[in-house]
């Protein structure tokens, strides 16, 4: 049932990588992340956990491109990035980005036509992202007609469509209801087992992390790093039924047990001794 | 089926509307109100007469040119108060005061500036205007969900794509609704700035029917803004909701 080989083709790479952000008025300079090692694996699921204001998001723009390092390397397939989103990266928010003056079907198409994609293409391939989401039969309605969860799910779509070689997800589903989040996991499964694609998951659902990924990086509290990677040595083919595996409970507990000073850190309490883990 | 309840609704108002007027002219008599029925008759007549239409031309191109000045510069102003944080948090508690004062008292300024010809009359005009147009094109602005700015980087937009594509369309309804209240409240500042050191405009008419006690006349010029006012107004709303409904 194990299986725990995992690929070796190095596909992202973050070396050295510190994020400062700026003093602005009368509030001195936040040293929100690193400095960061990390290598991610051709077709890994990579999920980041850590307590809220941890840096994780920040991480996840750096690696995407949308925010520059202020030291350090990142690469994809590689190249540098910095400061702008690489192709064949896809990005998804944790807030919902639908276009509520868009149909679904053109919210999923939104990206490829602004690329000039031949339209032919585009509808192929809107079509089968829709079919593939569960959204076939709401093509023609709007996002405000639509729930949260099935918002998400045309943002992951919109994203989908460019074939995305590196996928990032920001919290997709810190929004939505627990059983909502399970089968929107099993989702998320699916779609890394279909596409091929590296997936990095940023969450605060240990559960969720531990469900979902391949190896689990914890970060510490602010300015974030990797205290613990654990690997989780799930096949390839799983779904939301491992969380009754023991190994789930073991992993889950792991990460809290690394975790339990850092997220009383970022409560503002003093981290006891015994939990420091550093 | 909504399409003739509507219908009827329209109906109800008017004959309530008459009614009122009716009874009104009962209790205030003829010099400030003429019955109905007669200011119809007299309606059907004047709107034919040239002095009319003359009147009509000039408040007509006056609140195009207001128009076209409020909505150019209140859209100016909205999208650098809303686009530049500084500016924004600056402009806004002028802008609000502005909207607030009864401008009505700068129109001696005003005049003094542009004089007593239509230029005058459109800047009061374009005054009025400007205010809520930048006001709700500031809020739509600020508004924007700053994940739409970061889907688009993610979907490696251009700048102009993002203006176009994401930008516009997300503060369009919220920019409509200021370019309607902008409608209204330019017309009521043409229509203010004929009323006084005026010799021509629907406004200058009504002023002038009042000294000289024709009371029919007045009311006419009165019914025919009000219908225009209630049409445009009708129109733009039916646009604006297409708009909203999918927000």
């Amino acid at each position: 049932m194990k299986n725990s080989s995992l690929p070796h083709e190095v596909h992202a790479q973050v070396a050295g990588v510190t994020r400062i952000y700026p003093a602005t008025g009368h509030h001195p300079p936040v040293h929100a992340l690193g400095p960061i090692d990390l290598e991610l694996g051709k077709g890994e699921f990579f999920a980041v956990v850590g307590p809220s204001g941890c840096g994780k998001s920040t991480f996840l723009e750096v690696l995407a491109g949308l925010q520059k390092a202020t030291a350090g390397l990142v690469t994809f397939e590689g190249k540098a990035v910095s400061g702008e989103v690489a192709d064949g990266i896809g990005v998804v928010f944790q807030e919902d980005a639908s276009f509520p003056w868009l149909t679904v079907a053109d919210n999923a198409a939104f990206g490829l036509r602004r690329n000039g994609i031949a339209e032919a293409e585009v509808r192929r391939r809107v079509d089968d992202a829709l079919a593939f989401m569960g959204l076939k039969d709401f093509a023609r309605a709007y996002p405000s007609q639509l729930s949260g969860g099935m918002r998400q799910r045309v943002c992951i779509a919109r994203t989908l469509v460019l074939q995305p070689r590196l996928i990032l997800l920001d919290e997709p589903f810190g929004a939505l209801d627990a059983q909502t989040r399970l089968l929107m996991g099993d989702e998320v499964l699916n779609l890394w087992r279909r596409t091929g694609a590296t997936v990095l998951l940023i969450t605060h659902a240990l559960d969720e992390a531990a469900m979902l990924a391949d190896r689990i990086g914890a970060m510490s509290a602010r300015p974030g790093r990797f205290i613990d990677v654990v690997k989780t040595g799930w096949p390839r083919e799983r779904d939301s039924t491992i969380v009754a595996e023991t190994a789930f409970g073991e992993i889950t507990a792991r990460l809290w047990e690394r975790l339990r000073g850092e997220s009383l850190k970022a409560l503002g309490h003093a981290a006891m001794p015994a939990m420091a883990a550093e | 089926m909504t399409a003739t309840r509507r219908t009827t609704d329209t109906l109800v108002i008017v004959i309530v509307m008459l009614l009122v007027w009716q009874a009104l002219h009962q209790v205030a008599g003829s010099t400030a109100l003429p019955a109905p029925l007669p200011t119809m008759i007299y309606l059907m007549h004047a709107v034919a007469s040239p002095r009319f239409a003359e009147n009509t031309t000039t408040t007509a191109l006056e609140l195009a040119y207001a128009l076209v000045l409020a909505y150019a510069i209140g859209l100016a102003i909205g999208v650098w108060m809303g686009a530049h944080r500084l500016s924004g948090v600056v402009g806004e508690p002028i802008l609000v005061a502005l909207y607030s004062l009864p401008k009505i008292t700068l129109y001696p300024v005003v005049l003094l500036i542009f004089g007593l010809g239509i230029s005058g009359k459109v800047a009061f005009g374009a005054l009025h205007g400007i205010l809520p147009v930048a006001l709700l094109t500031m809020g739509a602005i600020r508004a924007i969900p700053p994940v739409y700015l970061r889907s688009a980087r993610s979907l490696r937009l251009s700048p102009w794509q993002t203006i176009a594509t994401v930008l516009l369309p997300a503060t369009l309804p919220e920019i409509f609704t200021g370019l309607r209240i902008g409608f209204t409240v330019t017309l009521l500042g043409v229509l203010l700035g004929e009323m006084f050191a005026s010799k021509s405009g629907l406004g200058f008419l009504i002023i002038n029917d009042m000294s000289l006690a024709q009371s029919e006349d007045m009311v006419t010029v009165a019914i025919i803004l009000f219908a225009f006012a209630a049409i445009a107004n009708a129109l733009l709303l039916w646009i604006e909701h297409k708009l909203h409904r999918r927000v």
